[in-house]
């Protein structure tokens, strides 16, 4: 799953909000959120698979971080932004050419 | 159209059934009307994008009301086949005032036939916006630029 993707999800969106404000581990989130403790687990999975946060233990728990760089969630906006150009771009050549 | 996973850049593509000529033409004159309209950098309503066909010109918006904002700076015209321009525009979609900090897009025209133009699109050097990230978390608190382009694909995925 791309980072947009990954960020069409509410809730998925709000957890980014909340580990890019500061670093937070699964039991902090699902306190803060709707689901449950499993459900903020598996949005962690696909958030960190879009490389939009990671992970780090630290002493016996594990924290979630938003990702510094930055650079997925960058690159899924204007993915979306240059494939939406693209088809708007199709449409008007096309319409115009008749 | 098909999306590239090289880390620093976006890639995506196209096929118009229309002439070379043609298709390059709407690309750099009519870039107002392709552009999401979310990502107006101006106050007020955008009555015309242009785009300087020279090295060197610029790329910039002009507002409804006169003024302008610059968001990019023409590296190659090539017509019919090839533009290359600056994205002078932070991760927070703001202007980037420094350059060092913007990155390239590149557009290639290719005919596949005399009516059917493939569009190829590069934007790349992304590392080169830095600490994208600091801005991105602010535009999301501040519900700015980001959380927009979230909702609207959340309407349209719908």
């Amino acid at each position: 799953m791309d980072g947009w993707s990954a960020l069409a999800d509410p809730t998925r969106r709000t957890i980014l909000e909340l580990v890019a404000v500061r670093p937070r581990n699964v039991r902090e989130l699902a306190e803060r959120l709707p689901v449950s403790r499993p459900a903020v687990s598996q949005h962690l999975k696909l958030l960190k698979d879009a490389g939009l946060v990671f992970d780090e233990a630290v002493g016996t728990r594990r924290i979630y971080r938003a990702n510094p760089a930055g650079l997925a969630a960058l690159r899924a906006q204007l993915d979306r932004f240059w494939s939406q150009t693209l088809v708007n771009f199709k449409q008007l050549a096309e319409q115009e050419d008749q | 159209m098909s999306i590239d996973t090289a880390a620093t850049s976006v890639r995506t593509e196209i096929v118009v059934e229309v002439p070379l000529e043609r298709a390059f033409t709407v690309f750099t004159e009519r870039f107002d009307h392709i552009k999401p309209r979310e990502h107006n950098m101006l106050a007020v309503e955008i009555a015309q994008s242009v785009f300087e066909p020279t090295v060197g010109g610029r790329v910039y918006d002009r507002g409804v009301d006169g003024s302008e904002c610059q968001w990019g700076r023409v590296l190659a015209y090539e017509p019919p086949t090839r533009i290359v321009f600056t994205w002078d525009i932070s991760p927070r979609w703001q202007i980037e005032t420094d350059l060092a900090r913007a990155s390239e897009v590149e557009v290639r025209f290719i005919a596949e036939a005399e009516r059917r133009t493939r569009v190829e699109l590069e934007h790349r050097h992304l590392d080169r916006h830095g600490e994208g990230w600091e801005g991105l978390a602010a535009g999301v608190r501040a519900d700015q630029g980001w959380p927009l382009y979230l909702q609207r694909f959340a309407e349209a995925a719908r």
